[in-house]
């Protein structure tokens, strides 16, 4: 072990910076940004934790990974216990380590954020999530049978975590995957500049080494509806992780123009059916010398930077709130800047204009001014009259949300729904269907990677609980 | 790895494949269609299913090759397979006791109301088929609709068989005549559906098309396939694909599936260049003179 600091020396060393590929370098490819920690700078990073008797950080992390101990275990130099620790609470830290929202979960409440910069508890569950996929590969002991068969819908975070959970707990596992890739949003939204698919590959190879089932191309639903899953298919359970669904555009004329497009249809285009390899992809995605993207989140931010890598210039972000207001990880705003994306805050999207022959040749924009505080304390944003002005573009693209989609909830029509149309569940995460259980997007809307896996988490225990019960009583 | 049992041309440029899908065959009605990706790389495109056979655990797609990938999807023959076959998708056709419905199919549209000819059958309708082609070759399922319907009117552009004339010439003749239509289902080029809806419209006979906007999920994910009916916004894919024909915006959609015609053409233009896929076609080509034409 590295010689003991006090904690006034570990608060003098600076956090870590990650290594990027250089902007100008990045603006033209879909290579990942963050290049990773280096061993040496990991352990320095991880030296910085001051090991708090009572960590605020767990609090903060949906799954309740053991924060100082597994970045002890980095400090030490120790990297398969600190694997261990690190993958007791999340089965897939190398995806989390690259998505998740720190600086609103786990680093937000480090102490040494009160006077100093916070831990890179990000950066650190990335590095040791790589060094394992890299180093590790030990086989995994399945766990003994329990007879018990359990249906996942949706290979998203939320299925792929619940899956996990149960077959480690020796149940039967089948995952139905609508589309032909496992993966979700982490193979469809997420480009690979920030999430490279090998990742999610891996990570889904792993479950399958657990014992877990994948079947593409199975629409729950349709293919098989989840009555026939708990009846003639012989499941005990089934767990319903289907997303957040449909893609919501604001309405506003001219939407249906060659040009514009969701975020969800752009990026799977690019993502999902590979057109970011060059015009020569079986499909195409259009491209044009003026992208402008509306939203604010990590979806909107996602696709001004694909628009950007896919040869725009410029490449425009406008959302109507301030900046302050979007819901986009601080570190993707960062990267975009620097790629030179061009953000008009306060600015709303009122008609997308096209040419004599349909195609979008610009988007009329109404400038926003800040109103009184709404009843969450928010100011909202209000149109200035006179305001409006013209952003010329080819492409554009709407990321303002998705509502359920109703393709399973209306095949099941007992299943209880919110007035949203998402599906409703207990403290357990069981819907209103005995041995139904429901977790992720499709619960709670739109939310985060890590937050759909703690609903499959919750839900694989649950679950494993419920077959106890039965099974007893 | 869905397994192509068999593969006919049933027109010059149009394919019929029989594909392995046990799952999709089992729950497969009139309206549904599925995505396919023929190969790893390949594009997903949503296909009509034009038959199924739950027994045998077989669906039959019915392909026009007009791009790159459906090209791709003609040159496959029996013994090949498809990588990817997702289904059954969409809301199935909604079968009533209409009376006398009569269905308007143009060019591989007439695979689309080939499966709903025999549900509304077995409902007690009574049902005439219109079917459309350029000439004698491309008129399709003649003889199989033929077994189903009370009546088939097979329409040729250059008069080289049945009506000389477009399908909704046909029609218009048919609406005039007893015995009294009660619906009219069509399924084709826009352009066709655009016009039957205008010939039923003044009539106010109920009119239902099947549409065909470009898909990439068809699970309602991206919005692509998205619609105007009746001034509202409708994803074919989740509350089609069939809509009420005179509430569609037709122009709207025969603009949008231009989005991508300079893509199609390179696409197209590589492919001539593959030798590989010339070797395919040439394969798949040799069947057409050592089998018997149906559509003859
Ligand atoms: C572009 C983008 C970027 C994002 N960036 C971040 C980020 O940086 N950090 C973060 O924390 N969160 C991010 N999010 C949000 C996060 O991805 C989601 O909250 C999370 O993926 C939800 O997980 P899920 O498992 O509930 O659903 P999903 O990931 O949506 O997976 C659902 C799966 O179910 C499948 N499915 C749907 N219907 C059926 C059916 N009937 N039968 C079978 N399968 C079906 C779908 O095809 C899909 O694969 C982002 C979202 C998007 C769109
Ligand atoms: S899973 Fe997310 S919130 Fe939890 S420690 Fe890791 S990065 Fe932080
Ligand atoms: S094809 Fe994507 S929503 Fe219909």
């Amino acid at each position: 072990m590295a010689k003991v600091l006090k904690a006034s020396e570990r608060m003098k060393i600076p956090r870590v910076a990650m290594a990027e590929q250089p902007a100008s370098e990045r603006a033209r490819c879909f290579m990942e940004v963050n290049r990773g920690l280096a061993s040496e700078q990991a352990v320095l990073e991880a030296t910085r934790c001051l090991q708090c008797k009572q960590p605020d950080c767990i609090d903060g992390c949906p799954v309740g990974v053991d924060i100082p101990g597994f970045v002890r275990a980095v400090a030490e130099g120790d990297l398969p216990r600190a694997a261990d620790i690190l993958y007791a609470a999340n089965v897939l830290p190398g995806i989390t380590g690259r998505v998740c929202p720190q600086e609103t979960q786990c680093e937000v409440r480090c102490i040494l954020g009160k006077k100093h910069q916070p831990l890179a508890v990000g950066y650190l569950e990335r590095f040791v999530a790589d060094w394992a996929r890299e180093h590790r590969n030990e086989v995994v002991e399945r766990a003994q049978p329990t007879g018990r068969r359990v249906a996942v819908v949706g290979s998203g975070p939320a299925g792929l975590t619940c899956a996990g959970e149960l077959a480690r707990r020796g149940h039967e596992v089948t995952v139905f995957e609508a589309l032909h890739r496992p993966g979700g949003v982490l193979v469809y939204g997420i480009p690979e500049f920030r999430l490279p698919k090998v990742i999610v590959d891996m990570e889904v190879a792993k479950l399958m080494e657990l014992g877990v089932r994948v079947e593409c191309n199975v629409v729950v639903g349709q293919t098989h509806t989840i009555q026939q899953l708990m009846g003639d298919e012989g499941y005990h359970a089934v767990f319903i992780a289907n997303g957040a669904g449909l893609p919501r555009f604001q309405g506003i004329p001219g939407e249906n123009l060659k040009g514009v497009y969701s975020a969800n249809e752009y990026l799977t285009r690019v993502n999902l059916m590979g057109a970011y390899q060059g015009e020569d992809a079986a499909t195409p995605v259009l491209r044009g010398r003026g992208v402008v993207v509306v939203g604010g989140g990590n979806t909107a931010m996602d696709a001004v930077r694909t628009g950007r890598r896919l040869g725009a210039d410029p490449a425009t972000l406008v959302y109507r709130r301030s900046e302050a207001e979007m819901p986009a990880r601080v570190e993707e705003v960062h990267h975009a800047r620097e790629e030179g994306i061009v953000f008009r805050m306060l600015t709303n999207p009122v008609e997308v204009l096209g040419d004599e022959k349909g195609w979008v040749r610009a988007v009329r924009c109404q400038q926003m001014g800040l109103g009184e505080p709404d009843a969450s304390g928010r100011r909202s944003p209000v149109p200035i009259p006179g305001s409006e002005f013209e952003i010329d573009c080819q492409v554009f693209v709407e990321a303002v949300g998705t509502r359920a989609n109703p393709l399973l909830t209306q095949s099941t029509p007992e299943l209880k729904l919110d007035r949203w149309g998402q599906i409703k569940v207990d403290e357990r995460g069981m819907t209103n269907l005995p041995g139904v259980f429901a977790g992720g997007d499709i619960v709670r809307g739109g939310a985060t990677v890590i937050l759909a896996m703690g609903d499959g988490k919750r839900a694989a225990s649950a679950i494993h609980d419920w077959f106890g019960c039965a099974s007893g009583g | 790895m869905h397994i192509i049992r068999s593969a006919t041309w049933l027109a010059p440029l149009v394919r019929k494949l029989v594909v392995e899908a046990p799952r999709v065959a089992a729950r497969h009605q009139p309206g549904h269609f599925v995505i396919v990706r023929g190969t790893r790389d390949g594009e997903r495109i949503p296909l009509t299913i034009a038959d199924s056979d739950a027994e045998s655990g077989t669906i039959t797609l019915v392909i026009q090759m007009a791009g790159a990938t459906t090209e791709r999807l003609c040159a496959l023959c029996a013994g090949d397979s498809l990588v990817d076959v997702a289904g059954p998708l969409g809301r199935p056709t909604e079968i009533e006791a209409f009376g006398h419905v009569v269905l308007v199919g143009g060019g591989v549209g007439t695979a689309v109301i080939y499966p709903q000819a025999g549900a509304l059958k077995a409902l007690g309708n009574r049902v005439t088929g219109v079917i459309g082609g350029r000439s004698r070759p491309y008129v399709i399922l003649e003889e199989e609709l033929g077994k189903i319907c009370d009546a088939v009117h097979p329409c040729t552009d250059d008069g080289s068989h049945g009506f000389h004339g477009f399908v909704t010439q046909r029609l218009a003749q048919l609406l005039d005549a007893e015995p009294p239509v009660d619906a009219v289902i069509t399924a084709g080029p826009v352009l066709m559906m655009k016009a039957v809806a205008e010939v039923t419209r003044g009539r106010g006979i109920r009119t239902i098309a099947s549409l065909n906007p470009v898909m990439v999920d068809g699970t309602g994910m991206c919005g692509g396939c998205r619609v105007t009916v009746g001034g509202e916004q409708k994803f074919a894919c989740v509350d089609g694909p069939e809509f009420d024909a005179h509430l569609v915006s037709f122009d709207e959609l025969q603009d949008r599936l231009g989005a991508y015609r300079t893509h199609e053409l390179r696409a197209r233009e590589r492919l001539a260049l593959d030798p590989e896929h010339k070797c395919r076609l040439e394969r798949a080509r040799v069947e057409i003179e050592s089998e018997p034409r149906r559509a003859s």
